[in-house]
């Protein structure tokens, strides 16, 4: 039996995870001040109103951060979760049709991994301009290719297995074997890769956010924050800090579960595309 | 994959000698067709939303006369393949084009920039990647210790955390508390090269201490691989110190894959260069292309985008070919 002692690291993990989770989903009612809200004198130090003082324009920081989470996290996961929408089913198509459609996708993906995803991103914007649509679609696909790459190669262990066999055999369409024989055998490696897709993702948008080119204002996110108020350092004040720890310690938490969860539980090594 | 089955089936040596060539000129063959892929996604990308450039210039004062006279001055009415020969015919011979935003030609600016950036990538790499194979060597050779065991958290730690983390908390401590760097990487023509070399001295670390734990973590791993086969515990019957057997028999063998790595690393290290650039203000490529693409200037940053793609393209091709040469079966070979 593989049991393993439970170690500190990934209740650490599922702790922070919760605690993240909770803030987005409760901002409205427990930010003590609104996110566009302007109270005081910008930068000001932390005082027992607000307790991680104000930004540069008198906003309230501790509730911008707790609305950022929300933007933040809502836009990561759904990003995610499209990524998974077409890696995982391109991945599983290319494996098991194999042929022409394997070959095409596999090129495609190589292409796409040639460039480095900040510069295509970069590319994208340029034409299109910043929006969450864009932003959604572009940051998917770019983070799609690593998926893609895991799910074929899982999909080519389990396209031998007979089971997978007896459902051609008996007739099946190509989406019901990919959802019903392959997708539940390879949901722990799959599961690992949505933790570290997460990150990427969050990374990514905390990324272009900083750069100004990501969530546009008034909307609270933790990578706009930081670009927000990075003038404040020069004068010794660590309110950029306090948004880029926030995106430090979820990106933390996520990888301590991830961690813990992939040796556990993965049968099969895909490549640790990062 | 052919290489191992060649050297394995004891094939005359001369012809395993010319077959690494053909390997090579295979790879680099692979690594032109994918920069002139990478050409045509890039220049395709700028191309889905038709006359988009000519109405972004014009903005409000869009008028359906203006939009053609502006897209015939541009060369936007020509057809998309004369424009992408175009293009990269003129990209080639180093005539990069003229800003859409104030009509200037943009081929000295992008030299100057790409000079400085290329100042900052190669200084960082310099430190960080003999820095990293060292400390790398020590946590294999020491393996479990708390040395090892504290290089493991780093690591895990620079991967959490975003690369803008690392420069501010830099400025904070080196810049403002203790006064010792300064905080913006301001770069002008007068300035001596040690005096540049300490204009870029938090932007450099901020880049090192990136790459660094990664590269670290890779390097332990590949030679403690190594060091798990039976030739290592043959060497460490016969008596051989550790440190020998970890310098003279696991770090040739370890070669290929401590290459990748560094590879990998230094591609990041492109990447990681745009948002260092804007932390701390230095006039480079990254900035060039992060402020082009706030104004929409799509030239720039189609320009910008392939120089990177360019560069990240060519790192992966040369670690690619010296990862062949490094195999000691095709070396020796020969």
């Amino acid at each position: 039996m593989l049991r393993r002692h439970i170690s500190i690291a990934p209740i650490i993990g599922i702790s922070l995870i919760i605690i993240n989770v909770s803030a987005a989903v409760l901002a409205p009612f427990i930010a003590p001040h609104g996110e566009a809200d302007m109270l005081g004198t910008m930068w000001a130090s932390p005082t027992a109103e607000h307790w991680l003082g104000l930004d540069n324009l008198g906003r309230d920081i501790l509730s911008r951060l707790l609305f950022g989470a929300r933007t933040t996290i809502s836009l990561a996961l759904s990003i995610t979760v499209l990524a998974f929408g077409i890696g995982v089913s391109a991945g599983f198509a290319a494996a098991l049709k194999g042929g022409w459609v394997d070959t095409v996708l596999s090129r495609l993906v190589d292409v796409i991994m040639a460039i480095p995803g900040l510069i295509f991103s970069l590319v994208i914007l340029s034409v299109f301009g910043s929006s969450v649509p864009v932003l959604t679609v572009t940051i998917a696909v770019l983070s799609s290719t690593g998926i893609f790459r895991l799910s074929r190669a899982v999909a080519l262990d389990l396209a031998v297995m007979d089971y997978v066999e007896v459902a051609r055999l008996r007739g099946e369409r190509l989406g019901w074997i990919m959802r019903r024989e392959v997708l539940p055998n390879a949901l722990p490696p799959l599961l690992a890769e949505f933790g570290l897709r997460f990150c990427f993702a969050f990374l990514f948008i905390a990324a272009l956010s900083f750069l100004g080119l990501g969530i546009q204002p008034p909307y609270a996110d933790w990578g706009g924050m930081v670009r927000e108020n990075a003038q404040a350092i020069n004068f010794g004040s660590l309110a950029p800090l306090i948004p880029a720890l926030a995106i430090a310690q979820l990106t933390i938490g996520v990888n301590l579960l991830v961690d813990w969860f992939l040796p556990n539980h993965s049968q099969t090594q895909g490549e640790g595309a990062s | 994959m052919d290489s191992t089955k060649l050297a394995m089936g004891g094939v005359p040596e001369t012809r395993i000698g010319r077959s690494t060539v053909l390997i090579v000129l295979k790879r680099l063959g692979v690594g032109v067709l994918t920069l002139w892929a990478v050409s045509v996604l890039i220049f395709a990308s700028t191309e889905i939303l038709p006359g988009d450039v000519a109405s972004a210039i014009l903005g409000r004062n869009k008028t359906p006369e203006a939009e053609l006279a502006i897209r015939h001055t541009l060369g936007l009415d020509r057809p998309v393949p004369v424009r992408y020969f175009d293009w990269l015919s003129r990209f080639v011979q180093g005539d990069i084009g003229k800003s859409l935003v104030n009509q200037r030609d943009i081929g000295p600016e992008i030299r100057e920039r790409l000079g400085n950036t290329f100042f900052l990538a190669t200084v960082a790499a310099g430190i960080s990647v003999p820095l990293s194979i060292f400390l790398g060597l020590l946590a294999a050779v020491w393996q479990n210790s708390i040395f090892d065991r504290a290089i493991n958290t780093l690591s895990l730690l620079t991967i959490s955390v975003p690369e803008f983390f690392v420069g501010y908390v830099l400025i904070i401590v080196f810049s403002v508390k203790l006064g010792w760097f300064p905080s913006l990487a301001m770069m002008n023509d007068d300035m001596s090269y040690l005096q540049r070399l300490y204009a870029i001295s938090l932007p450099v670390s901020t880049l090192v201490l990136v790459v660094l734990a990664h590269m670290m973590r890779l390097t332990r791993a590949a030679v403690i691989n190594i060091l798990s086969r039976p030739f290592i515990e043959m060497a460490l019957l016969k008596g051989i110190p550790r440190w020998r057997i970890v310098i003279e028999h696991a770090v040739p063998n370890a070669l290929a894959p401590i290459i990748s790595v560094v590879a990998v690393n230094l591609a990041w290290l492109i990447v990681g260069v745009v948002v260092v650039e804007v932390v701390f203000v230095f006039p480079g490529m990254g900035q060039l292309m992060v402020d082009a693409v706030a104004n929409r200037d799509v030239p720039v940053v189609q320009t910008c985008g392939l120089i990177f793609a360019a560069v990240y393209v060519g790192l992966n091709m040369i670690a690619d070919t010296l990862g062949i040469l490094s195999n000691p079966r095709l070396r020796h070979a020969r």
